[in-house]
């Protein structure tokens, strides 16, 4: 705000920063530089790219970075069809039931899928979906955050717009896609960002329903590629775990000020 | 669906058709979320309460119970230990990463020189995946060869197994998870800030008041909503925070690090006991609902609703 700063106070910002950092710094550093350097910090130690190139060939990571990818695709606009279809519902018409209706979407809300795994395991296997990516991301395709968020945005539409659509001969489908939809545009950019971040990092349930290379995403891939049993160097392990959260992290330092707003208006509900 | 709604009678219906009309659009609006919604939350809720009063047989078939595994569950010291370490859990990491991200945002929300550098810092670690924040945390923590044993050899000190001793593996996983979510609660506080009229600071400054005073009795004061909003949704995400778990202690050792869902997790998928991960689900939905109550009905109140 204002008033100058004490300099001792700076000083405490940038350590706070700088440690903050250096977890991150530290994975980095060990994952270009030969297994021998992994705790020796020395400015002549040699740069490498063989961790990178010796993970990728001991685990198929090129399929888990394809089976994130199309799990995240596939949730994001499953959730989007959905939520806008669903919000358009609450936020547009009246009719009986609506406010149950909306209170059991919110229930969703305290009770994530995330805490219902064994119900969820349950369902999934009688659909017969276990092991496959749509298994990973039918409990989040009805999102009650993203109805929520976008209900709240449908709500503050002015009524003249949709008057001049209707006048138009608009139906109210047209209506939703020709007017709702790119009003709400920045809804949509902060609902994306938090889902995309948010199913790209999910592990717990990823690692309940799969169960093979074909359908596993790359957090579960790194756990299994990880794990004492196999042996594998530290370094190589943390070649892999750069590469799990490189694409969100470069993502994330494109658009940092997007994500920040993202993240703020996906916690404030 | 034609162009119908309550506001537009093209063509003068009765009001009662023209109702169950508006009524039959919405729901086909609804259907697919509601579908869905039902199969992964609804039933499952439901299904939860209902497994926790059966027990499978070897033949397959369910016998009713009653309040047997509730009773078996009340006997077992794992359960407790788990409700005991998602308390200290929870009172480790909050107040700390709820201290921090206040001090964060104070800072970063001043006119300071590089405060676009230090707020992306403080901010890095809440876009990474669990997963990957444990596996560079693992390497600190292991013994001999880690990060940390490292530094205590520096000092002539003998290695240590952070994570493999009792006493420290829970102080170990809280340090991690405040690294992993200060930066997530300072954008609240930034976002709080924003708001607050610069005007108090200055009326505060002019009658001389000191910056530690001005924090104390009026910014800290302002910010009150937002830590307890702030407050109460960690308490909630503490709860589902146990991916770490997996990969770096699986619970243990003798389940010193174990949390009621990761205990749920290894009930229902290693031990294969469904009714009993039922009933310890049925605890979890208690708890979370509590606090969503007590989170919609008394903090939200600003928030509309409807």
């Amino acid at each position: 705000m204002n008033g100058r700063t004490h300099p001792l106070e700076a000083v405490a910002a940038w350590l706070l920063a700088l440690l903050w950092l250096a977890p991150l710094a530290y994975a980095f550093w060990s994952a270009l530089h030969p297994a021998a350097y992994a705790t020796s910090f020395s400015l002549s130690a040699p740069w490498t790219l063989e961790n990178f190139a010796r993970a990728w060939n001991q685990a198929p990571f090129g399929r888990y970075y394809l089976n994130t990818v199309v799990l995240v695709v596939l949730v994001l606009i499953g959730q989007l069809v959905l939520s806008t279809l669903a919000a358009y519902a609450f936020a547009r018409f009246k009719f009986r039931g609506s406010s149950i209706a909306f209170a059991l979407v919110l229930l969703q809300l305290m009770i994530m899928p995330d805490v219902l795994i064994v119900e969820n395991y349950r369902m999934i296997g009688l659909l017969g979906f276990l092991d496959t990516i749509p298994a990973i991301a039918l409990p989040y395709l009805a999102s009650a955050f993203g109805i929520f968020l976008l209900r709240q945005t449908f709500k503050s539409i002015p009524q003249e717009l949709v008057e001049a659509a209707r006048v138009e001969g608009a139906g109210p489908l047209q209506i939703l896609w020709r007017v709702y939809v790119p009003l709400a545009r920045p809804t949509y950019v902060a609902f994306g960002l938090v889902s995309v971040s948010y199913h790209w990092n999910n592990f717990l349930w990823p690692l309940i329903v799969t169960n093979s290379v074909s359908s596993r995403p790359l957090t579960v891939g790194l756990a299994v590629f990880g794990a004492p049993e196999t042996g594998v160097d530290w370094s190589v392990i943390t070649a892999a775990t750069v590469m799990t959260m490189a694409p969100l992290l470069i993502a994330f330092l494109l658009f940092q000020r997007q994500f920040v707003q993202s993240f703020m208006r996906a916690g404030i509900r | 669906m034609s162009g119908q709604t309550d506001t537009h009678p093209l063509i003068s219906r009765k009001p009662r058709s023209y109702a169950w009309w508006n009524a039959v659009n919405a729901w086909l609006l609804l259907l697919p979320a509601a579908v869905l919604l039902v199969a992964f939350t609804h039933y499952p809720i439901l299904a939860t309460i209902r497994h926790s009063l059966f027990v499978a047989r070897r033949n397959g078939t369910e016998v009713f119970v009653g309040a047997d595994n509730y009773r078996a569950m009340a006997a077992d010291p794992i359960f407790w230990k788990a409700l005991i370490n998602n308390f200290w859990f929870a009172l480790g990491t909050i107040p700390t990463s709820i201290a921090l991200a206040l001090l964060m945002a104070l800072w970063v929300n001043r006119n300071m020189r590089g405060r676009g550098f230090l707020r992306l810092a403080y901010f890095t670690p809440t876009v990474l995946p669990m997963i990957a924040v444990a596996n560079i945390w693992l390497f600190f923590y292991t013994p001999d060869y880690g990060l940390l044993d490292q530094l205590r050899g520096l000092f002539g000190l003998s290695a240590w197994n952070w994570l493999g001793e009792p006493s420290t593996v829970m102080g170990c996983l809280i340090v991690m998870v405040i690294w992993k979510e200060a930066g997530f609660f300072m954008i609240f506080y930034l976002a709080a800030l924003q708001q607050l009229s610069p005007d108090l600071e200055e009326a505060a400054a002019v009658e001389g008041a000191s910056r530690w005073y001005t924090f104390r009795r009026i910014t800290f004061p302002l910010l009150m909503p937002t830590t307890l909003f702030v407050a109460i949704n960690a308490v909630i995400n503490s709860f589902k925070l146990v991916d770490h778990l997996v990969i770096m202690t699986k619970g243990g050792p003798s389940n010193a690090s174990t949390l009621l869902l990761y205990y749920i997790y290894e009930v229902a998928f290693t031990f294969q006991d469904s009714a009993y991960a039922a009933t310890l689900t049925v605890v979890l939905l208690v708890i979370l609902s509590t606090l969503a109550l007590l989170k919609f009905g008394y903090l939200d109140r600003r928030i509309h609703y409807q």
